[in-house]
């Protein structure tokens, strides 16, 4: 007899398995609003540091509290893997992480779950922080996170290209970008092959955020204030066909459709992009010499809208505290510690973080280092957060899902957004 | 050949020439009881633990003050069935597709390639050293950072770019990022086929090549006749735990490519999704079928191709016996 | 004629294998500043992504030790298990050998990724978080299947007569297993050695999630970590140049070790 029963294998497999029972089980009790208690040793769980500029903050807490130290537990420099991780330990309930480093996004998901506690909004320095990073930490109106730092998208784009085309300063509006664009490539000799525009059209959270700029900025929405899906609508539409158009005529190069941050900052560094919808952190590297041609002949502006500025999507994280967690009491002092102004101040100064403390904006020692502080400041308190759902990866899924296939012409935008809101309606019930 | 011969050892032949089927069983059973402990522990219970998930589906829905309810119900097969419904279904068809595509020319490439590398490491050449540790580098390198470095070649103004002159978008949904995962994909495991068949070349006795020379044989009809039967069975082993990875490919894609893009989505890949979104019922639905696919793959091929790896021992070992007996 | 198309062959498996390779090591050679660069060599070089991977901060030597431990321990537990099985599967007669081998077979054909979670419980609950052999043993069991499939062809395409007359003139099963059969065995031993250590080796997702400990994390781990200098910068060169240096001292040791291994053991045996 040769052969391999692999049907016997997997039915004894089967039958052994009807004694394992038992598994999770449900129900932990209502714990909500319990006072924070404990003290004692914590730790903070985030993706790698990159200024080492964390630790010597870390330090500084524990020779002063050397009974409740604080140990940093790094994970993934990548997202998904972070999420996956905090997840992983609060399904098994472990107490190993205390204090977690969350994306804005995930705030409703991990709330919803009760994998972290509500924050006692009297005792942290809420008033100080920018309304609406504030807002991202919220769920149904209570406090499960507390920002320590924010994003925004910027317009980079070549003032020395614009200058010599005649134009003196940045587009609004999505018709003068283009526009712009068009004078530089008729006027500046050198210019003749350059890109228009690029942002982030792979397919991956970064989609999510342009095709959300794109819709907001033509005064479309994708979920409105009840959270409701608002996709299919003439303003929407509006919104996402002038990307759509752009790939379509030109504007927008075909290859940006695998852009991330950083092809597009490789191109503009580089001297092929006009204009970039980009985040802050690339102010540093394009304003290097040695990295970038265009260091000195660039700036930044708030976004580009249909009839005005445009709506910037907003990034950052928040600290929150897990549920599973001992010493509570000690980890809400410690987001006390780093949401303070000093804390946040040195994060600002050393890597460019943008701070969640509005005054820090302002700060003289914090402009003088990176001048596009202020109109960060307006972009982010112009900026929309996503939407607040608990099934979140799903919903930005369909999003992508549905601007992908738009600018990549499979599917019209008409349709693409009619199906993208059927396909929300579901998620959001 | 020179074989010691302890005398020490004599009083236990009679014993042992009395030896019967079931002190042998016991003897095998002590000899195999520690991989089965290990895969017990931690492939059994995490696959058990797997499809017991399958049967059960997490609450759907948040009660009054925004809470997801918690706990979980058993609801069958119906994760299994919601597999071939709807979207989802033509999700599933669509990833079982590509994993079948990319495991059927993936493992067809690796199998051709890894044999000529095994063939070219088993030359007396000169700086063989060196062929070799070529050949070993792409298998040493860890996936996660051959995917990335594939991706950084297939970028638009990638080296793979400007060496055929061409502006393709691999990495952007279509036919192209198939065909680029195949390529990363061949190039990082063809030496594991390739060190698997020159395992089996050393096997073979040099005389065997000596007599078909005189015998008049071209080194084709040597290769066809000789060194393809004789490793064989090494290389239908080979082949065999490629086709099981390949068929669970993950990471490659997905560092490669990305998520959710149909081109390149593979039935892993879908499993992760469901994960990634807490329907853990669903993603060890999604496993098990993989799982049953790939069994039935696995047997098939066993019976095709490898059927007298196992066979071809116990057929000479029938004939030593009858030998032994006569 | 003949000659010449076989260094052609040779010249074009070289290239296949090393050309991707070569752009790792440019890539790891360049200053962060240049990777978007693709000029065909680094200009100018900088060992600046190798002193990035170094840094203190990232304890890299360290988690190349654990990756050294952990790889070494796991294939060292996973052959001498897997000899003991393929031997019991090639040599002894018994029933249900087949279902034996079918079953140590279907152990790959779950996708390991749903393997995880259960794991991780477990591994809590006997408190094996940030221990070896929380790394070790799963390791060892995505090994032993291709271990004990491999051994068993190999033990199988043996001469079994050798082993028999070597029992007949009075050797134990024990010692004409290890006379004959091992060091007639060697180059299949020795590859699966080669293989189940890459594999070890290259094992993330395990190490990934049984340890927070930096301390103990391993060395696929630790360059999962690393980040660029700024927000999405991504630190490409540095992953690079870490992959470089788990890669190459990996494929030199394996050759010194085959050399002395294989005619070692062939010499030692078969004569």
């Amino acid at each position: 007899m040769r052969r391999i029963p692999m049907a016997g294998v997997f039915a004894s497999l089967a039958l052994v398995l009807a004694a394992c029972g038992g598994g999770s089980e449900s129900g932990d009790g209502d714990k909500k609003s319990a006072a924070l208690e404990g003290r004692g040793e914590i730790t903070f769980v985030t993706g790698k540091d990159t200024s080492g500029n964390l630790q010597k903050q870390i330090d500084d807490w524990n020779s002063k509290h050397p009974d409740e130290p604080v140990r940093i537990i790094e994970l993934s420099d990548k997202a998904d893997e972070q999420r996956q991780q905090m997840i992983q330990n609060a399904q098994v309930k472990s107490d190993a992480y205390t204090v977690l480093n969350l994306d804005v996004v995930w705030t409703a998901e991990f709330a919803a779950n009760r994998w972290v506690v509500e924050l006692p909004e009297d005792q942290l320095p809420i008033s100080d922080l920018l309304a609406p990073t504030v807002d991202t930490g919220r769920y149904l109106g209570k406090l499960y996170a507390v920002p320590v730092d924010s994003d925004a998208g910027l317009l980079y784009y070549r003032k020395d290209l614009l200058a010599e085309a005649g134009i003196d300063k940045a587009p609004t509006t999505w018709s003068e970008l283009f526009a712009a664009c068009d004078a530089v490539k008729a006027k500046v000799s050198s210019a003749k092959n350059i890109d228009c525009y690029a942002g982030q059209f792979d397919k991956y959270e970064g989609l999510t955020v342009n095709a959300s700029e794109a819709i907001n900025a033509a005064g479309g929405s994708v979920v409105d204030e009840q959270g409701k899906p608002t996709v299919n609508t003439p303003e929407a539409k509006a919104g996402l066909d002038v990307l759509v158009n752009a790939f379509k005529d030109g504007h927008i190069s075909k290859k940006a459709i695998t852009y991330t941050e950083e092809l597009g900052r490789a191109d503009f560094n580089g001297g092929k992009l006009l204009f970039h919808r980009q985040w802050p952190y690339q102010y540093a590297s394009a304003s290097d010499k040695e990295e970038s041609k265009v260091a000195g002949k660039f700036d930044v502006a708030p976004l580009p809208g249909s009839n005005g500025p445009g709506v910037s999507t907003l990034g950052g994280h928040n600290f929150a505290i897990s549920a599973f967690a001992k010493n509570k009491a000690t980890a809400l002092d410690f987001l006390n510690y780093m949401t303070s102004t000093e804390v946040q101040k040195a994060n600002a100064i050393v890597i460019g973080k943008a701070p969640s403390v509005a005054a820090l904006y302002n700060d003289p020692e914090v402009v003088a280092k990176f001048p596009y502080m202020p109109s960060l400041k307006t972009a982010i308190e112009n900026a929309k957060g996503r939407p607040k759902v608990v099934k979140y990866g799903d919903v930005t899924t369909a999003i992508q899902e549905a601007a992908y296939a738009a600018l990549n012409g499979s599917k019209t935008t008409d349709a693409a957004l009619a199906e993208l809101q059927t396909k929300l309606e579901t998620l959001t019930q | 050949m020179a074989i010691p011969i302890p005398p020490v050892n004599t009083p236990a032949k009679p014993a042992r020439k009395g030896q019967d089927a079931k002190s042998t069983r016991r003897f095998a059973l002590l000899l195999l009881s520690p991989t089965f402990l290990v895969l017990a522990l931690v492939v059994g219970y995490p696959v058990l633990a797997g499809i017991r998930q399958s049967l059960y589906a997490q609450a759907e829905g948040l009660d009054a003050d925004g809470f997801v309810i918690e706990g979980e119900r058993f609801v069958g097969l119906e994760n299994y069935t919601a597999l071939f419904t709807g979207e989802r279904g033509s999700a599933f068809w669509n990833a079982f597709f590509n994993t079948t595509f990319f495991t059927a020319t993936a493992v067809v490439l690796e199998t051709i390639i890894g044999v000529i590398l095994a063939l070219i490491m088993h030359q007396a050449l000169r700086g063989r050293g060196l062929v070799r540790a070529s050949i070993l580098v792409p298998w040493a390198v860890p996936t996660a950072m051959s995917g990335l470095l594939w991706r950084w070649i297939f970028q638009p103004d990638g080296v793979a770019n400007a060496i055929l002159n061409q502006e393709i978008l691999w990495t952007a949904d279509g036919w192209q990022s198939k065909l680029a995962v195949i390529i990363a994909e061949v190039w990082k495991t063809s030496p594991f086929i390739g060190l698997l068949a020159l395992a089996g070349l050393q096997m073979i006795p040099q005389d065997v090549y000596e007599a078909a020379k005189v015998d008049g044989a071209s080194p084709w009809q040597q290769f066809r006749r000789i060194t393809l039967p004789l490793i064989k069975p090494a290389l239908a082993v080979a082949v065999l735990f490629r086709m099981l990875d390949t068929l669970r490919m993950f990471d490659l894609p997905f560092v490669l490519i990305g998520g959710n893009k149909d081109s390149v989505e593979t039935l892993s890949m879908l499993a992760w999704d469901e994960a990634n979104n807490l329907r853990y019922g669903v993603a060890t639905a999604y496993a098990t079928i993989l799982f049953l696919y790939i069994a039935l793959l696995a047997y098939a091929f066993i019976k095709i191709a490898g059927a007298d790896v196992i066979g071809e021992a116990r057929a000479r070992k029938a004939s030593v016996k009858k030998g032994a007996a006569a | 004629m003949k000659r010449v198309l076989t260094y052609l062959g040779l010249a074009g498996v070289i290239v296949f294998c090393l050309a991707p390779f070569y752009w790792m090591v440019v890539s790891a050679f360049r200053r962060p500043k240049d990777q978007f660069d693709s000029t065909p060599w680094p200009s100018p070089w900088s060992t600046e992504n190798l002193r990035a991977v170094f840094d203190p901060d990232n304890m890299f030597v360290r988690a190349l030790l654990n990756s050294l431990f952990v790889a070494g321990m796991t294939t060292l537990l996973t052959l001498t298990i897997a000899v003991f099985t393929a031997y019991t599967l090639a040599r002894l007669d018994f029933r249900f050998k087949n279902a034996v081998l079918g079953l140590v077979v279907a152990t790959s054909m779950f996708p390991g990724i749903s393997q995880v979670v259960p794991l991780l419980k477990l591994f809590i609950d006997i408190d094996w978080i940030n221990t070896y052999q929380a790394m070790i043993v799963p390791s060892l069991g995505f090994a032993l299947p291709l271990a004990v499939w491999n051994l068993t062809v190999f033990f199988r395409q043996l001469p079994f007569e050798l082993e028999q007359a070597a029992m007949t003139d009075g050797c134990s099963r024990g010692q004409a297993f290890r006379k004959i059969i091992i060091p007639l065995a060697a180059p299949g031993v020795f590859t699966t050695a080669i293989l189940v250590f890459f594999m070890a080796w290259n094992e993330f997702i395990i190490a990934f999630s049984m340890v927070n400990e930096k301390s103990m994390q391993t060395a696929t781990v630790a360059i999962a970590k690393f980040t660029g200098m700024r927000g999405f910068d991504q630190p490409f060169g540095t992953q690079m140049a870490a992959a470089v240096v788990v890669t190459v001292p990996l494929v030199v040791v394996v050759l010194i070790f085959q050399r002395r291994i294989v005619s070692g053991l062939t010499a030692g045996g078969v004569k």
